[in-house]
Parts: structure tokens; C-alpha cells; sequence
């Protein structure tokens, strides 16, 4: 019998691009490889983009490590730390210390990361001048701080503002040189670089700008320094920060091909097939990467390929930086200094200390600056990757998304200044100080871990920005910002787009087929995953598809929405609002009959009977069936209500029977499956009673038509709606109203509402398919009627003639 | 031992679950895609919600009122969630299913 030996790979460089290479490579297969890691630093894994709250005394190191001796014992990996490899001999395939500790490897993985410059100035040698990179740099540091002590920071870049804050929270004089006109030039443009300058020097730092070092001063440690001009000014301690160089003096060495860093492929690969490389060591696609986020979406990719799957590439990222120096917000992304026809939206409030600047070509986002309010941030830099069409958003983009009355957390956009004791999320009563303490005790990098550990934006959403936020500022530069492309949930790698059009394309029929063709890690997916693929395949698919009722959940599945005490609503719908009084005889008798213990008015001119168990609900809506009604579907991703005021036929002010419209409008539409709720009203006139323009398909009569808005919602972010077209009769409104739904059913992602939809594609593109495209249009309708044929079968009427009657009863009573 | 027969495999829904009422309250029967069945008390951990009216994945169940992960082997919540809806033992004899009435205990998480 022949035992498999497994695979050596040999990991150069204990830091944060190879160790999580490893975490993510023992996720999808934990026994290829036996394991080396060499490190020449003494400690385990840190996260190194903590070091300013360490040097600042905010934390303490222990507070820094990722991965302790212990992680790595458990996961039998070979650790040497402190140990240097001097040597690649990629013939015979080993590795070599500098004290001679010899291994030979299968897979070699280059993660070395990245030195500090030191200028080639003299005096550089001289003691007391130290680089910024590693936590032995700090101790050299802290090893020096004193009251009184004159530090000199050099390079006014996020790394070097950072050191030079922490130095002087230490007690120490600091003075910053740099050799712009204006701080972190890389990430801000003049104007915001002097706001930041500013508030720097209210907190004592000094800054000598424009200004050129030519010599480091000191006999036997340093003393001062000297400028180009000819100044000096006396330091004791001299920080280095004018940038980083990748380190690849092993890899070219070793004849490995380098430019500025390791060139590696999309697959993170080397001109040698056996080795791979991530970090700040690398350049992929002529670019180099100094920051958390891009060397986790390599490490993700090197580890794909080393565990052999073959299926994932490395495509670049876009980074925004956060400056992470407490009580000052500040936020960058893409290219900021507007090009030749670009164009710069710009807000200012020197009163309120806030600066925003956005760049525009063709009517996308370019480039964010920020200072002073930064909660939009992470909206803009979404956008900037979506591409997505600005223009109708043109005259707000400024104000932010967040500015119109979110609900749950008081309107606050600034949460450098809030204390630990602010409430963020309100649905779940996390505080600041609670996510604050959960990103640094538990470690976290990005916005889905810290929902699972704290449950803050877990629930509504609405706070996702200042938690963004509260993310960005504890980890500062290095924040992870989502990635470009985000899977549906942890069970794939594809996203919600990946999957709408392989079932189309591929033809993919089935929630099994789908999760074969796209590879799914998990054998039958998960609650997030299971309803969106059956959503998309019900839409692709009308009459063909057979709903799986297991991927339903609950409320979908039993027709009804749960309570908090398990117990259900029952919700018939009432078309446009419209009821007689025999129907309200009907629905208080059968209220009186099972005893409902709540009537109650709901906010779409309906009648809601709550606290019904779930062994009666099939007899219930036998009974309602009985007397007329259908099902409300106020349980559903689907059309919910269309709501109406009395219009022309009893207002003194109506213009058209927006009752009678919004009674056929309900007729179309009621049935169909969306990607989330869908409301809909008509009003009869612009006075709007019936709060069209806070609906997701919303129509306003006048005199002379119907003015149809689209996009609106009422809900956790009240958005009004974009005005769409007039049209002049109500066949119109029926067509512009089922080709919309219908685009929104094919185009959406899943448990998108038809506003964050519109919000990224721009309204530019739904006018153009449900105004301009006359044709289209028509066929997007014809589609949707199409649709609707199998779709308005009252689910009621089925389950009290019988249909999934295991749903309702219980299998057994044990007495 | 109190075995006692509450059924049939084919009454449970592959992917689903079903209910048995006892004085003790309510227990929660769940087939997995694979055929193979578990029982829960029907009490998320969290707020009490009704596990079996959840949607079954893998040998996971998600309470449809907050979305705690619970693993049905052990009956824990998936971390960072911590709790236990306390297992019973079910047995399948020739697709009959024997329930044992006495709660499991609770793995250490």
C-alpha cells in the first residue's frame, strides 16, 4: 500500500497576507499540505495596521495579535520565527536560513510584504532615527518618549500622521516634514489636506511643508535635522515614513521576475509555477497594494490555487483610505484630481468644519474626498465600483444618502467625536463602545463580521454607514471595505448577478442544477441562498418552474406572516382599498369566530386579524374564500397593496377615477413574486392622499393624464420618488406598470427594493427601457402578463381545499 | 428507555419539519436532505422562536424570527451565537420513526 504524502508548502513571511493565505487555504482543505511558516520578526501573526493605537497607548500589543502560538500548534504548522530566509534555490526546490535551516518545499508562497524607505541622506544610520513598520520600530520608540522629547516625523502621508499623533499623545514636541504643500496628498486634494492640517495643529503638531531633508545632524545619535533652504531644526528622535518599497530582494535573487514588486498573474502566481507570492511584495497588473483589503482578496485567490480548486482570479482592487487618528473623520476613494473633462460637485461649511468633494466623468463617480462628515463614504465608493449613472441624483449627491430622516439612530453623521455610550443600532441597542471593543477584542475586518459578533445593522439596515464608519475609524487605512463582486452568502463564491444570468443562459432549471453548474460548497445552501436562487429561477421560469416550498421562508411558505409568539396574521386583500359592508360583516363574523384578539387597520387600507394559530388558518381562509376574498400576500416579496384615495368620483379636486384605476392596476398585478415588496397607489390628483410618491410604483392623475413615479419608499429610508413619464389613459398606466414590475423582476437583485435597484443602475437606464424603448416595453409587459397567468391562483383557496396540509397540523400529540 | 412512535419518514418533508405536541411542550422533528432526522425542542434559545417552522439547510436549522443558525446535531446556536435548544434522541426502524422522550444535554459550545 502506498500512503499519499502530502504536499510541503513553505510560507516566507509570518504577516497578514500569508497567514490569512493559510486560513483561507485550511477553510477549503485542511489536510493538502504540510505546513513551514518562516517569519523574521519574534512575535506571532500581528495586525500591523494597529500599531498607531499602540504607539498612541489606545492598546496595548497583546491587543494586536491575529494569531497566537497556539493557532498555529493546533493547525500543526511549522513556525520559525525570527529567522531570516536568505536563500531560494529553486532547482532543488528548498529554502535556506540565514543560520542554515534547510526546507524543501512543493509550493513556495512569498508573502515578505514591504521596508519603509530610508532616504538617502547623511547621518540615516545615526541612533534615535528609526523607520515605521513593524511593532519593534515602536518600541524603539516608546523607548524614547519622554516629556519634552523632540520627535521629527518625516512624510506627512496616513502612516506618518498617524505616527506623528501617536508621539505627541506620548507627551513628546512633534514636528512633521513633508514634501508637498499640503498633507497626505495621495489621498486629499489641497483643500482638504489644509482642513486636516488645521485640526492637527490645534492638537500641537507642527508641519514644515514643502520642504526638502538633506542631512540628519548628531555626532553620535541624532540632533537635529537640516532642510534643502539651509534651516535646521533640533529632534532627538527621527521617524521615517516617506513611504514603502516592496521587499523582493530574496525573490530577485532568486531569479524570480520583479519590477517594483514580485509580477505575479491573476492566479497570484510567479513566472515560477511553483511559487506564489501576495502582499504588499507584489505587483499585479502594474500595481502595488499597501493596504488590508487587496492583500485579503489576493490571499483568498492564492489560496484557491493552492488548494488546487482553479477557479477564482485576482482582478485588482479600489481602495479608499480612512485616516485613523481618533476625533478626525476623513475619507478618500479613486482619482480625485478632476482630469480634462471631469467635473468637481464640491460642498463646503467651514462653520461645521466639512468638506466634500466628488468627481464626475460621464456622469459616474471618479473620485471622493471627504473631511468632517464621512458616513457616505462607503455609499459613494460603492457607486464608484457599480458605475452607476448619476445624473438624476445630481442636485442631492452631496447631502449624502443618509440625510433624509432615516429612522433609528437621530440623524448623527459623524462618529469620530460620538462617545462610547452613543446608541448606533437602535433595532438591537448596540452601542459605540460595544463595536468598538468587539472590532478590536474579537478581530474583525469587515462589516459582516462585526453583525455577526454585535448584531449592530443586523436587523434593518439603516445604521450599515455608521457602523462602516466606526469599522473605518478603529482600523483606519486598512479598513476592508466590501469587495467588488459580493457572493450571495458563504455557501458561494457568485454573486447575485452570477446567478440570474447562468439560469438564464445556461438554461439551469432546478435549485440543484444551479448550485452544481456554480459550484456551491455547501450540499443544499442555506437560508440566504436557497430563497434567492428559487426566486430567480420562479421569475426565468413562469409556469415552468416548480416552487420549492422548502426554500421558502415561513411566511411565504404557509401563506400567513409569523408573530413573535408563533402565531400568524391573516391579511385579505381589499381591492384598491374598496370594501362594502357585507364584506366587513364577513370578516367580523369570522373574527368573532376564532376569537381574533387583534383588529387592526393596516397602513395599506386593509384589515389585518393577528394571533391566529397555525391549525386554523386553512379553515379560516375557507371560509373568507367563502365570502369573496382572496389572499392579501401581505406576507410576501410580491405586490402588497394598491392604494388609492376616492378620486373623481366623490372629491371635489379629483381629476381622474384614481379608484377605479387602482383597482385594475391591483387586478394585473396581485399574485406576482418580486424581489421584495412592491407597493403601489394612485392618487387623484397632485395633493397625493394617497402617498404615490413614496411607493414603489406610485401614479399621480391630472388633469390632462397620469404623471407615473417610480422608486419611492416609506420605510427605514424614506425616499421619494423619481418622476418616470405622463402618460394619457389608463391602458398606458396598466403597461408602463406591468413593464416596470417586470424589469424590476428580471434586473433586480434578490431582497432589493425597487429604490437601492434604481439607485444603482440610475434612472437614466429604467428610462431608457420603459420610455424610450417602445418596443421593449411592450415586450417587457407581454412577459409580465405572461407571467402573471400562472401566478394568480389563490394560494388561500388551494390550502383550504387542501393543498400542503402537513404545513398546518402536527404530526403527533404525546400525552 | 421511552421510545415511542411518532410517525414516518415520508411525514416529514425532506428539507422540512414537524411538530409534536407533549406536556412539556412542543418538539420539533427535522429531516435533513439526506434522510436523516433530528429533534429539537421547538425554542430558539434567543427569543423562543418556533425552530421548525425554519428552513432546513444542511444539518442547520435558521429560527424564522431573529435567523439564529441552530445546528441540529447538537442543538447549539452557531457561534458567535451561543444557546442550546436541547436534542432528543429519534431512531428510524424500517422508515418508522421512535422518539426518546428525555432531553439530551447540551454540548459544551
Amino acid at each position: 500500500m502506498i500512503a499519499t504524502a502530502k504536499m510541503r508548502l513553505v510560507v516566507i513571511g509570518n504577516g497578514m497576507a500569508g497567514i490569512r493565505t493559510i486560513e483561507e487555504l485550511l477553510k477549503m482543505s485542511s489536510d493538502t499540505f504540510d505546513i513551514t511558516v518562516f517569519g523574521s520578526e519574534p512575535q506571532p501573526n500581528y495586525n500591523r495596521i494597529l500599531l498607531s493605537p499602540v504607539l498612541s497607548g489606545e492598546m496595548s500589543f497583546k491587543d494586536t495579535i491575529l494569531n497566537d502560538w497556539s493557532w498555529y500548534e493546533q493547525n500543526h504548522i511549522t513556525l520559525h520565527t525570527g529567522k531570516t530566509v536568505t536563500k531560494i534555490d529553486r532547482l532543488r526546490c528548498v529554502v535556506e536560513t540565514e543560520d542554515g535551516i534547510v526546507v524543501p518545499y512543493d509550493r513556495l508562497l512569498i508573502a515578505t510584504g514591504s521596508n519603509p524607505i530610508m532616504l538617502p541622506v547623511p547621518g540615516i544610520n545615526l541612533p534615535g532615527v528609526v523607520g515605521y513598520r513593524s511593532i519593534a520600530d515602536v518600541e524603539n520608540m516608546l523607548g524614547m518618549a519622554g516629556e519634552g522629547i523632540r520627535a521629527v516625523v518625516i512624510g506627512g502621508g496616513l502612516l506618518g500622521l498617524e505616527a506623528a499623533n501617536g508621539l505627541s499623545l506620548r507627551g513628546m514636541d512633534v514636528s512633521v516634514v513633508h514634501l508637498c504643500e499640503w498633507p497626505m496628498e495621495r489621498q486629499l486634494d489641497k483643500v482638504g489636506g489644509g482642513l486636516l492640517q488645521g485640526a492637527l495643529e490645534k492638537r500641537g503638531l507642527k508641519f514644515y511643508l514643502s520642504r526638502q531633508t538633506e542631512a540628519i545632524l548628531g555626532e553620535t545619535s541624532v540632533t537635529g535635522l537640516r532642510f534643502k533652504d539651509g534651516e535646521e531644526i533640533p529632534a532627538d528622535l527621527i521617524v521615517m515614513s516617506a513611504g514603502i518599497r516592496p521587499n523582493i530582494a530574496l525573490a530577485k535573487s532568486a531569479g524570480i521576475h520583479c519590477e517594483r514588486g514580485i509580477v505575479v498573474s491573476d492566479t497570484m502566481q510567479t513566472y515560477d509555477p511553483k511559487i506564489y507570492s501576495v502582499g504588499e511584495c507584489v505587483q499585479h497588473r502594474g500595481q502595488t497594494y499597501g493596504l488590508v483589503a487587496p492583500l485579503f482578496e489576493q490571499a483568498k485567490v492564492a489560496a484557491n490555487h493552492l488548494a488546487r480548486y482553479g477557479a477564482m482570479r485576482y482582478e485588482g482592487s479600489s481602495v479608499s483610505t480612512k485616516l485613523k487618528v481618533t476625533g478626525i473623520d476623513l475619507f478618500s476613494a479613486g482619482d480625485f484630481n478632476p482630469g480634462k473633462g471631469d467635473e468637481e460637485l464640491l460642498l463646503q461649511d467651514s462653520a461645521r468644519g466639512v468638506y466634500k468633494k466628488l468627481v464626475l466623468r460621464d456622469n459616474k463617480l471618479r473620485g471622493a474626498v471627504m473631511y468632517g462628515d464621512t458616513v457616505d463614504g462607503p455609499w459613494y465608493f460603492q457607486m464608484m465600483r457599480d458605475g452607476t449613472d448619476i445624473t438624476e441624483m445630481r442636485e442631492h449627491i452631496l447631502f449624502g444618502q443618509a440625510h433624509l430622516g432615516d429612522s433609528g439612530h437621530g440623524g448623527t453623521s459623524s462618529v469620530a467625536n460620538m462617545p462610547d455610550t452613543a446608541e448606533i443600532c437602535g433595532c438591537n441597542g448596540v452601542c459605540k463602545g460595544t463595536i468598538v471593543n468587539a472590532i478590536v477584542e474579537k478581530k474583525l475586518f469587515t462589516l459582516g463580521e462585526v453583525r455577526a459578533h454585535t448584531k449592530a445593522s443586523a436587523s434593518c439596515g439603516s445604521c450599515t454607514g455608521l457602523v462602516e464608519a466606526i469599522l473605518a475609524n478603529t482600523l483606519g487605512g486598512d479598513y476592508s471595505a466590501k469587495p467588488s463582486k459580493q457572493a450571495i452568502c458563504g455557501c458561494t463564491d457568485a454573486s447575485h448577478q452570477d446567478v440570474s444570468q447562468a439560469i438564464r443562459k445556461d438554461g439551469l432549471k432546478t435549485i440543484p442544477d444551479v448550485m452544481q453548474a456554480l459550484q456551491w460548497k455547501t450540499p443544499d445552501g442555506c437560508h440566504v441562498c436557497r430563497p434567492a436562487l428559487n426566486y430567480y429561477l420562479l421569475a426565468a421560469w413562469p409556469g415552468e418552474y416548480a416552487d420549492d416550498s422548502r426554500s421558502r421562508f415561513i411566511n411565504e411558505r404557509v401563506h400567513a406572516n409569523i408573530q413573535k409568539d408563533g402565531t400568524y396574521s391573516v391579511i385579505p386583500r381589499i381591492w384598491g382599498g374598496v370594501t362594502s359592508p357585507a364584506e366587513l360583516r364577513a370578516i367580523a363574523e369570522i373574527a368573532e369566530r376564532y376569537e381574533v384578539p387583534t383588529v387592526h387597520i393596516t397602513g395599506g387600507q386593509r384589515i389585518g386579524l393577528y394571533g391566529i394559530t397555525k391549525e386554523n388558518l386553512p379553515k379560516m381562509w375557507g371560509e373568507l374564500v367563502e365570502a369573496g376574498f382572496v389572499s392579501g400576500h401581505a406576507y410576501g416579496k410580491s405586490l402588497r397593496t394598491v392604494k388609492t384615495c376616492v378620486g373623481s368620483e366623490w372629491c371635489r379636486f379629483g381629476t381622474q377615477d384614481s379608484t377605479g384605476l387602482g383597482i385594475k392596476v391591483e387586478q394585473m398585478t396581485w399574485g406576482s413574486w418580486t424581489p421584495h415588496k412592491f407597493k403601489i397607489a394612485v392618487s387623484g390628483c397632485p395633493r397625493n392622499c394617497a402617498e404615490a410618491t413614496i411607493k414603489d410604483f406610485g401614479v399621480v392623475c391630472v388633469d390632462s393624464g397620469y404623471e407615473i413615479h417610480v422608486g419611492g419608499n416609506g420605510g427605514i429610508k424614506v425616499r421619494v420618488t423619481d418622476f418616470l413619464c405622463k402618460v394619457a389613459t389608463e391602458a398606458e398606466v396598466l403597461e408602463y406598470c406591468g413593464a416596470f414590475m417586470q424589469l424590476y423582476r428580471e434586473e433586480a437583485h434578490y431582497l432589493d427594493r425597487t429604490a437601492p435597484w434604481i439607485e444603482r443602475v440610475g434612472l437614466a437606464h429604467i428610462k431608457q427601457h420603459i420610455v424610450a424603448d417602445a418596443a421593449g416595453r411592450s415586450a417587457l409587459y407581454a412577459r409580465f402578463l405572461e407571467s402573471q397567468r400562472y401566478s394568480q391562483d389563490d394560494p388561500w383557496k388551494e390550502r383550504a381545499e387542501g393543498k400542503e396540509a402537513h404545513e398546518y397540523a402536527t404530526l403527533a400529540t404525546i400525552e | 428507555m421511552n421510545w415511542i412512535q411518532v410517525g414516518t419518514l415520508e411525514d416529514i418533508p425532506r428539507q422540512g419539519s414537524r411538530v409534536i405536541k407533549t406536556d412539556d411542550g412542543e418538539i420539533a422533528l427535522f429531516r435533513s436532505v439526506d434522510d436523516q432526522v433530528f429533534a429539537l425542542n421547538n425554542r430558539c434559545p434567543h427569543k423562543g422562536g418556533p425552530l421548525a417552522q425554519g428552513i432546513v439547510h444542511g444539518k442547520r436549522v435558521t429560527c424564522p424570527l431573529h435567523s439564529w443558525v441552530i445546528d441540529l446535531e447538537s442543538g447549539n446556536a452557531i457561534a458567535p451565537d451561543t444557546g442550546c435548544a436541547h436534542r432528543h434522541e429519534v431512531r428510524i426502524a424500517h422508515s418508522a420513526l421512535f422518539l426518546e422522550m428525555k432531553a439530551g444535554a447540551c454540548k459544551k459550545a
